[in-house]
């Protein structure tokens, strides 16, 4: 079970500040690829992954980052600190 | 060094009265950022945050630079919440050993707080019809490369 947390436009599209989802996906990417597969509303959100950034255990890592032992996952777009 | 995310608003005078003051401290330089409007309709920004990461990514930032400058104090405060034009969104406060350590590392602090940080900001028009997230620009990433 890992919580999936999304912030700015992404929670928008996908309607939800976060979720836990029971998953075997090894990847950020393989996971990215399980919601895409479950509903639109999560295919539109990761349209574009250049848009994007993710960040695990809140630190920020690629789309290639591994799962294991994760907890948290964090999608959002670039930031807007400052 | 100090790190602060908070909805509150800060009072500069009172954050800085005990701020850098060890005796080799030779320059103290600080920066606030407010809400500004370009256009005449902006009523305010809402800022989102990711609570504890915020935290850590800035205070990991601080670190670097109070490292790389040798930086005798630090204090970073960032709000998030709604915020009114002509409010503080936020302040960073470098103390060194001459002016040069502390301006370069009071910019390489807000260069990085820039795209670094998980904040995103929505701006609201006053006639509340328009709420649309300010993107990113390439030149803020593009920023981080002199450093």
């Amino acid at each position: 079970m890992i919580d999936v947390v999304y912030f700015a436009w992404v929670r928008e599209r996908i309607g939800l500040p976060s979720e836990q989802i029971e998953t075997t996906a090894e990847t950020v990417m393989d996971l990215v690829n399980e919601l895409k597969a479950r509903e639109e509303r999560y295919d539109l959100a990761f349209a574009d992954l250049e848009s994007l950034r993710v960040a695990v255990d809140q630190e920020l890592v690629d789309f290639d980052a591994p799962l294991a032992g994760v907890r948290e996952v964090a999608f959002f777009p670039p930031m807007t600190g400052g | 060094m100090k790190v602060r995310v908070q909805s509150d608003d800060f009072d500069l005078a009172a954050e800085l009265a005990g701020f850098g003051q060890a005796a080799n401290t030779g320059a103290t330089v600080t920066f606030t950022g407010l809400v500004r409007d370009d256009t005449g309709v902006l009523d305010c920004l809402e800022i989102e945050h990711y609570p504890g990461m915020c935290e850590r990514a800035i205070a990991k930032i601080a670190d670097e630079a109070a490292m790389r400058w040798a930086l005798t104090d630090c204090l970073v405060i960032h709000r998030y919440g709604k915020l009114h034009v002509g409010e503080q969104i936020m302040m960073v406060a470098t103390a060194g050993r001459h002016r040069v350590e502390a301006f370069e590392a009071a910019e390489y602090l807000m260069d990085y707080l820039k795209s670094r940080a998980p904040f995103w900001k929505k701006e609201i028009s006053r006639d509340g019809t328009v709420a649309q997230w300010v993107s990113a620009k390439d030149s803020d990433e593009d920023a981080l490369t002199r450093w």
